[in-house]
């Protein structure tokens, strides 16, 4: 029950939101955070009841929902799951409790918001396969509601585009999934039953195919050069909260789908094809930052900072699949990695476009270029900004650099030339966050910011705490490592 | 004559005989009763066709008639949705002066396309095509003095008498082929083998033919115009009634013809054709009706995918029909809409809806993606089982082409609800009043509730056995 609760409470509480009419701003406030908050606390609790060394699925509830299709309510968590899960409820707190202009439409801002934290956690801890794309479509349209009402600049072309664009991926999977449903007998859609029986293996239908499916449709909601046209766009006009759910939180569902659906429900064909998802995960890494460094617009280089944290997390995945047998250590390394970045680049980057957020609550800009000094008027802005950026830039004692130095410890040992290529990402990524950095808090103070408030209350203790996560992630990671290598053992070497 | 086995169809025609009769007496005022009468006769056949739900499937009155699973559930569709058009009717009609006639010309279209689904005899299927179309021509240019609502039943008419005149000429082809018209014979004959090319002519003529009744290419020139021109109740049952008898028809035409003569692959390029074409054209459209007039062309294509499936896929017929079901009730639904709104339809008219009106604004955009497969609407497992079908049948290509038409369509939809979600309200929304909020109400509830309660659904049409024969 605990799973179907932290679902289930969102959605209630967006109901709620919905159906009462006239909230005022604050209360409609509250509730939604206290909503979210009750939300995280279920994953909490689960994570309290979550045995590492017990089944791969844990806390499973089942429900049949359409059995004459093989369909149920099905939820349970393995240990990758439960961290990407706790991370989104995380998130999704922030960004609620985080300043925005909701345009005097309090109630229905919260209401989505809700709905969308409600649907996100549902991608994460279904354990069916048609849930699971159930939920991955409601989530599009929540985000397509935020970003077309209450985004700024071309926000309704660029909801438009973010949805076609992944609803053409979800549509070819949906199709890969039928064709991974009718390869097993009985059809069914529980997940279990596909890791158990690997269907494609000697399959009628062209197992290449529906891996092909599978792979685009994940592949631009990660996304992976060269599906990544959508997201700046996306980002640039979404409002600041729903830039850091869509960057923290709705991204991840394509990496964890790759982990999920393709890498262990048909590791032979995932292993055949392991190579090409590497390169294009490397090609993804250089190439995002290298868009990221030629960016003048603040949310947009932090948009394709995204582009290329996703390629890393990518990357792990492709060597953690990369074999069937033998490399074992070092490919867990890698998934272990991967899963830390998904973590990690939630956190880091959810701070990165609230911060944003915070810029255009201020001024309304988000050209770097007018900008310049704001270390002497904001000097919390600019503490938050810095351990933010060097968090992202995988400094050492932040999680980005436990995730980045798992990842590319396990690659050593199985694509050598591809470490070597992808290091230079880390590189330029280094020098586009200092770059930034200088060119916002440092240098001459442009007079008209020179009142720039600093940081208020919400915004102090939301930065605050999401800060505070990837520091410890950090500094003492094992708590978070134990519950993933857990199930990372597993899927590598299934026993 | 077993006459029981058509009480259904006899309610029907009572109903509609007795609504003529009777309007010509009653003043004006009064004719909103017929509405009462032509729900009676629609819930008597309803129960009626409901108590022959469980029969073996079988062919009556001297073979020309089946009565199988999948005619009864079409049968049954074709009710519930003529009841709901004949509820929205009267609020609408209200100041006609003809208004009783519309009922009685809505229960003979209804018998007409009724008769397409059940028919087992090729003369009994030209019958039932050309009261169908007899009785649908009026409906759609009924109000008179709407020079658009006669340029729209005219077009119905000039594309109905051609197509309905290559459906006689393949009928009688195929007779002169096989020597008869009873399907069953003709079975026989066709296994015995004849010649292709005649066979194919014949069969190409027939399925031209229905494809007039079910909106598809080529002959789905109407379905535009009478979706946005004819008094918004015709145009809600032009959209949905004929397609669900044509459907069947076609289908069990199509499973007559031995497998090497099945024309699969024709069927499929009709689907991909249609659907490609209507969401082409439904793109860049400015009016809402009119584009759920092209939308409806293409839901046309994806019900020809299940028809393409059907020699290869065990439960093709399954899908075909929880598709036209959920098809239904998703295009009532946005038509109630359009009608509770008093017909408003172009597409600036429709800004700020939500915020002006929000219940019907809800409702539309439930509709609308529903149509286009968003789950947990209904609609979604329609489609869900049209795709598994098309798989299932070998036809991957076309699961493709269909999924990349869904996203076609989703952008002419959410053109419609983003303005409706993010424009500016603009002057006050008439409302029609009457039953229509109720039954938007209970469409809009039943888009969600069905996708929810999808598995009655499921399992009643799981069990719903081939074609009689």
């Amino acid at each position: 029950m605990i799973l179907t609760a932290a679902i289930g409470l969102p959605l209630a509480g967006a109901l709620t939101l919905a159906a009462i009419p006239r909230w005022r701003e604050a209360a409609a406030r509250r509730f939604a955070t206290a909503v979210a908050l009750l939300s995280l606390l279920c994953l909490v609790l689960a994570w309290r009841r979550f045995t590492p060394d017990g089944a791969l699925f844990q806390l499973v509830e089942e429900v049949p929902w359409v059995p004459g299709l093989g369909m149920a309510w099905r939820l349970g968590v393995d240990g990758i799951a439960l961290a990407v899960a706790s991370m989104s409820a995380l998130v999704f707190a922030a960004s609620i409790l985080y300043p925005a202009d909701t345009r005097h439409r309090a109630a229905p801002y919260y209401a989505w918001m809700l709905f969308l934290q409600g649907v996100s956690l549902g991608v994460f801890l279904a354990l069916d396969l048609l849930l699971f794309y159930v939920f991955f479509d409601l989530s599009l349209v929540g985000m397509f509601f935020l970003i077309g009402r209450w985004g700024h600049g071309q926000s309704q072309r660029s909801a438009l585009k973010f949805f076609l664009y992944t609803f053409c991926g979800s549509l070819l999977m949906l199709l890969a999934f039928i064709g991974l449903y009718l390869s097993v007998t009985p059809h069914s859609f529980d997940m279990r039953v596909l890791i158990a029986e690997q269907p494609m293996v000697g399959s009628a239908i062209p197992a290449g195919l529906v891996f092909l499916g599978l792979m685009i449709g994940l592949a631009i909601k990660t996304p992976l050069v060269p599906f990544h046209t959508w997201l700046p766009q996306a980002h640039v006009d979404a409002p600041a909260p729903a830039s850091a759910i869509l960057a923290g939180v709705l991204l991840k569902m394509g990496t964890f789908g790759m982990l999920r659906i393709p890498f262990a429900m048909m590791r032979e064909t995932f292993a055949a094809y392991a190579w090409v998802i590497a390169l294009v995960a490397v090609i993804s890494i250089l190439y995002g930052a290298s868009l990221a460094l030629g960016q003048h617009n603040l949310k947009r280089r932090i948009a394709y900072t995204s582009i290329n944290h996703m390629g890393y997390t990518v990357l792990g995945i492709a060597v953690a699949g990369a074999l069937l047998s033998g490399n074992e250590a070092a490919r867990q390394l890698a998934l272990v990695g991967a899963t830390v970045e998904m973590v990690a680049h939630g956190l880091i980057t959810g701070s990165l476009f609230l911060i944003c957020g915070s810029f255009w609550q201020r001024t309304g800009e988000y050209e770097m270029a007018q900008f310049g000094g704001l270390a002497k008027p904001a000097p919390l802005l600019t503490g938050f900004s810095v351990l933010a950026a060097f968090a992202s830039l995988g400094l050492p004692g932040l999680a980005g650099f436990v995730a980045e130095f798992h990842v590319f410890a396990g690659t050593f040992s199985v694509y050598p030339w591809l470490a070597v290529i992808g290091i230079f990402g880390i590189l330029i990524t280094a020098a586009l966050f200092l770059l930034t950095l200088q060119q916002l808090f440092f240098g001459a103070l442009p007079e008209k910011w020179s009142g720039l408030p600093d940081l208020g209350g919400r915004e102090k203790l939301v930065l605050g705490v999401l800060a505070a996560a990837f520091v410890v992630i950090g500094i003492a990671p094992q708590f978070l490592l134990t519950v993933i290598e857990a199930s990372a053992g597993w899927l590598v070497d299934p026993r | 004559m077993p006459v029981g086995d058509l009480l259904p169809e006899l309610c029907l025609l009572l109903g509609a005989v007795a609504i003529v009769l009777t309007s010509s007496f009653l003043p004006q005022q009064r004719l909103g009763w017929m509405a009462l009468l032509a729900l009676l006769a629609i819930a008597c056949s309803a129960s009626a066709a409901l108590m022959q739900w469980d029969t073996p499937a079988r062919l009556t009155f001297s073979g020309v008639w089946a009565l199988d699973g999948p005619a009864i559930a079409a049968k049954l569709i074709m009710l519930a949705a003529g009841a709901v058009v004949v509820a929205l009717s009267p609020g609408w009609l209200a100041t006609d002066r003809r208004h009783g006639e519309f009922y009685a010309l809505l229960l003979f279209a209804l018998l007409g396309v009724i008769m397409l689904a059940s028919a087992s005899d090729t003369m009994e299927l030209v019958v039932g095509m050309l009261l169908s179309s007899a009785a649908s021509y009026p409906l759609a240019a009924f109000h008179r003095s709407f020079a658009p609502a006669l340029e729209a039943g005219m077009k119905y008419f000039l594309v109905g008498a051609l197509t309905n005149t290559l459906l006689c000429i393949g009928v009688v082809w195929l007779f002169g082929l096989t020597g008869s018209t009873g399907y069953p014979a003709i079975a026989v004959r066709l296994a015995q083998g004849v010649d292709e090319l005649a066979l194919l002519t014949a069969t190409g003529c027939i399925v031209v033919g229905l494809s007039f009744k079910l909106a598809a290419f080529p002959a789905h020139a109407w379905m535009p115009d009478v979706a946005q021109a004819s008094p918004a109740p015709a145009a809600a049952f032009l959209t949905v009634v004929p397609k669900v008898g044509a459907a069947i028809a076609l289908a069990r035409f199509l499973a007559l013809l031995p497998a090497p003569h099945h024309p699969t692959l024709l069927i499929a390029l009709l689907a991909a054709a249609t659907m490609t074409l209507g969401n082409l054209a439904a793109l860049w459209q400015k009016d809402v009706r009119r584009l759920l007039g092209w939308s409806a062309v293409a839901q046309s294509g994806f019900a020809l995918m299940a028809i393409a499936a059907m020699p290869t896929s065990p439960d093709a017929r399954t899908s075909l029909l929880l598709f036209l079901a959920t098809y239904a009730i998703a295009n009532l639904a946005a038509f109630a809409v359009v009608i509770e709104l008093r017909g408003r339809t172009a597409l600036e008219d429709f800004s700020g809806l939500a915020r002006a009106a929000p219940g019907p604004a809800l409702v539309l955009i439930l509709a609308m993606l529903s149509l286009v497969g968003i789950p947990p609407l209904i609609g979604f497992f329609g489609k869900f089982m049209l795709y598994r079908s098309t798989l299932q049948g070998g036809l991957g290509w076309l699961a493709v082409i269909a999924a990349l038409n869904s996203a076609v369509s989703l952008f002419y939809y959410l053109r419609v609800a983003g303005t409706i979600v993010f424009g500016q309200p603009d002057g006050a929304v008439h409302r029609l009043g009457g039953a229509s909020p109720a039954l938007v109400w209970l469409s809009g509830a039943l888009l969600l509730a069905g996708g929810l309660a999808v598995e009655l659904l499921v399992d009643a049409l799981q069990g719903v056995g081939s074609f009689a024969g």
